[in-house]
């Protein structure tokens, strides 16, 4: 039993660190008042970067940096077009989506049924070979405790550095921000980079950790459910984490709910997490009071200095 | 050194329109300097230039003797000049500490900063709290903010762009006592403003602008209002003529203890709001911004429901579950506050938006389902004759109106149908005097012959010019309404303070 338990944790915390990746890397860029939907398009070429990348070094933590890099990259053009050309966000974010698909179909077709490079579980001797506790705590790949330690610093970074509080203050009024000498711009592409490197590292795990191999579309739509995940946490980076876990159990919940045989289709229970997405945000969306007071009020508004 | 700064020889070009026209002036250290004139004459750009946030096409600006080019707002706060503006800059989801923490060069240290702020607010009478979050502030306070934010940097110079628009008499005596100590510690104050009891009490000295030029520069001790109202338009302004009479007829429009919970954090609850409004009178709401103002509009109008429909009653029909056409057939009309956008759709010609509010109930603009353009076109122009509307083109869009001469249509528009019921909110917000007496007189006219006005309005001046009785609204609560007559202005401050509102609580406890 213990066993059973055991391994299903593990497979909740792989399953979640993707989405806990994209989602904080969201939170930063919604916090400055962007909407970027393109989340899906930025993990699919960070997954397909990471991947080639590591097959052809041999080396997985270069396939982590690629895939920092191929999001950060994909980000910095939804940057141009949204931030200097001001189109608009929504239909751009949507149209990086397409491209990111596409792109990693395209350069991933070489890789389709090779065998990928693992991203190994660290081995700490002594701390990770105690019972149960040991495995969970010290024994996850370097990139579970990045995704916390990201969470941690975002939170640091956003309500206790004047950094953050520019964050903020650009993605409440960028009116304001911009009369008071800001370089509103500036400011909103540093964070749709680092909103792009956070999708490109959870698009990276997925194909170095998750499943170690390329398949198209194997992202899978993590990117539209991190985006949900930054409504349900309402802008507040601890509360991704809850949300992160509570989905990956839910994921994982549906596989091994069809391993024990139970009776639900499986579609259905594939669908699950999808389902229970939709019903959280209604429900969270319900509560208007709470939503308006942590929402940024210019997210997702182009932003033209008057004169 | 005798001048702290003296702007010569400045023009400042847009296109073709001269905003600043050879302005020359001259700010002692520690003097009250009042810019005054009307909305256009360039007092804006004047200052903003002084900011560092425009830059003159040509002439020069000397800071305590010295040539100098301001070349951004940093600049400005750099040689020791602070601006308030009009419009606030600040944060809404932001604390005060942390608003003023953004406009602060140098070390971060929030423990410090709250302190200081805490103390200098007090210094000067103007208490704040550094952990509040701006949206539940008042308007007063949030300028409290604004100034504060400028104090602890220490100004030479403080830049006030129409301060007391948007304070109740009480707060703007406590703005005055504050401008007055800075100017005492030698601090100079530019204060624009076009109410000109103010700048007689407060100011040393007064600059008035007309189309962009310099027209006079007078003591303002040795003016009257008058003199100075005729300097600053070029003329004598309309007086509103309104034949008071004590002919009412039957209530038109009832507010019967509406109710209106709050919509987000930001919204104001209206609580047990009742109030008449007779054939023939107009009566006019008071109230600082953000009391309840447009919930209360909102609710009138029938932008959003009301849970009983006898809440609202128009002509004796309850209309609480009706939407806005419904309304508008039943004869009402209403005029929002934000004429761009709201008011109007900015990117419409006017016939266009003419039909928008008035496709329902006006026959000759539908038929069957299809727009008369032949038919918007004859409103339209009737409305730009009537009102006297300037435009370049015959049927220009919305947004390419000046901000006067849009609200001169929006409330023509309304106006032209002769409505039984016309609510409006803020009828001259932003509008120069001209266009302002002729829409208040036309609000009147209608009120006399036989309708019933609301008038929602910040500006007392006005609600002294036309209301036939005035009710205070303060935290979504109404006063009863007061004959003009018996109200001053400190009456109606002690209001908006919220003085009616115990007595209501009371009553509440007691029912």
């Amino acid at each position: 039993m213990n066993e059973q338990l055991l391994s299903v944790i593990l497979t909740i915390i792989t399953a979640s660190t993707p989405l806990l990746l994209a989602a904080i890397g969201e939170l930063v860029v919604e916090r400055s008042g962007v909407l970027n939907l393109g989340v899906e398009g930025m993990m699919a070429v960070g997954a397909v970067s990471g991947f080639g990348a590591a097959l052809l070094t041999g080396n997985p933590y270069v396939g982590v940096l690629a895939a920092l890099f191929a999001g950060a990259l994909l980000s910095l053009l939804f940057g141009f077009l949204t931030l200097t050309m001001v189109s608009n966000q929504v239909a751009t974010g949507l149209a990086l989506t397409l491209l990111g698909l596409g792109t990693a179909g395209l350069m991933g077709e070489a890789f389709v049924g090779q065998p990928g490079v693992h991203l190994e579980r660290l081995h700490v001797p002594g701390l990770s070979d105690i019972p149960f506790i040991g495995p969970i705590l010290f024994g996850q790949d370097l990139m579970v405790y990045l995704s916390f330690a990201i969470v941690a610093g975002v939170s640091y970074l956003l309500f206790r550095s004047k950094a953050g509080l520019i964050i903020r203050a650009v993605g409440d009024s960028h009116q304001s921000a911009h009369a008071l000498g800001y370089s509103v711009v500036g400011v909103r592409y540093l964070c749709v980079m680092f909103g792009g490197a956070c999708s490109g590292l959870a698009g990276g795990y997925l194909s170095l950790a998750y499943t170690p191999q390329w398949v198209e579309n194997m992202t899978a739509g993590r990117g539209w459910i991190a985006l949900a995940l930054v409504v349900f946490s309402s802008w507040l980076p601890w509360r991704i984490v809850v949300g992160a876990y509570l989905f990956g159990t839910i994921t994982v919940m549906g596989f091994s709910l069809q391993a024990y045989g139970i009776g639900i289709p499986s579609q259905l229970l594939s669908a699950l997490p999808y389902v229970v997405t939709i019903l959280v945000l209604v429900l969270i969306s319900r509560n208007r009071a709470l939503m308006r007071a942590n929402t940024p009020a210019c997210l997702g508004q182009p932003f033209v200095p008057d004169r | 050194m005798e001048y702290l700064l003296e702007a010569l020889h400045v023009t400042k070009v847009f296109g073709t329109l001269k905003a600043n026209d050879d302005v020359t002036l001259k700010v002692k250290p520690g003097e009250i300097h009042a810019f005054l004139g009307e909305n256009g004459a360039g007092k804006s750009t004047l200052v903003k230039m002084i900011y560092g946030a425009l830059q003159p096409t040509s002439g020069e600006f000397r800071w305590m003797g010295k040539s100098v080019t301001i070349p951004s707002p940093a600049a400005a706060r750099k040689l020791g000049i602070g601006m308030v503006f009009q419009h606030f800059s600040l944060f809404d989801a932001l604390t005060v500490a942390e608003n003023i923490a953004l406009a602060m060069p140098g070390a971060f240290d929030m423990k410090k900063l709250s302190e200081r702020i805490t103390r200098v607010s007090r210094d000067y009478g103007l208490p704040l709290e550094p952990t509040a979050v701006v949206a539940d502030l008042s308007v007063g306070e949030r300028q409290r903010i604004e100034i504060v934010r400028c104090l602890l940097q220490e100004p030479k110079l403080l830049i006030m762009d129409e301060p007391t628009a948007v304070l109740t008499p009480q707060e703007a005596d406590q703005l005055f006592v504050t401008l007055a100590r800075l100017a005492g510690e030698g601090c100079a104050v530019i204060y624009i403003s076009h109410r000109l009891e103010e700048v007689k009490r407060l100011c040393h000295n007064v600059t008035i602008l007309r189309h962009g030029k310099v027209v006079a520069n007078v003591d303002p001790a040795t003016e009257t209002a008058a003199s100075l109202a005729r300097l600053m338009v070029g003329g004598d302004i309309h007086v509103v003529k309104s034949a008071r009479e004590d002919q009412r007829g039957a209530t038109r429009l009832k507010l019967d203890h509406l109710k209106l919970p709050a919509d987000g954090p930001f919204s104001v609850e209206l609580r047990n709001v009742s109030l008449d409004v007779k054939a023939g009178e107009v009566v006019a709401i008071a109230g600082v911004a953000g009391n309840g103002q447009s919930e209360l509009f909102d609710a009138v109008s029938g932008e959003r429901s009301l849970r009983d429909a006898a809440m609202l009653v128009i002509d004796g029909k309850p209309m609480g579950h009706d939407g806005v056409n419904t309304r508008r057939n039943a004869g009402a009309a209403f005029v929002p506050e934000e004429r761009l956008g709201h008011g109007a759709v900015p990117g419409f010609t006017l016939s266009q938006n003419v039909v928008l509010t008035r496709h329902s109930s006006d026959e000759a603009l539908v038929k069957s389902g299809m727009v008369s353009s032949g038919g918007a076109a004859g409103v339209s122009q009737r409305v730009i004759k009537d009102f006297d509307v300037r435009k370049g083109k015959p049927d220009p869009e919305a947004r390419s109106l000046s901000g006067g001469n849009l609200q001169k249509f929006v409330v023509g528009r309304e106006l032209d149908r002769k409505p039984g019921v016309l609510v409006v909110n803020q009828p001259t917000w932003g509008v120069d005097a001209g266009a302002a007496a002729t829409v208040r007189q036309a609000i009147v006219d209608l009120a006399r012959q036989g309708s019933a006005v609301l008038v929602i309005s910040q500006d007392l001046d006005e609600i002294f010019e036309i209301a036939d009785r005035i009710a205070v609204i303060s935290r979504g609560q109404l006063s009863e309404a007061y004959p003009a007559s018996e109200l001053s202005s400190e009456k109606i401050g002690l209001l908006m303070a919220g003085a009616h509102e115990l007595k209501e609580t009371a009553h509440a406890a007691r029912a």
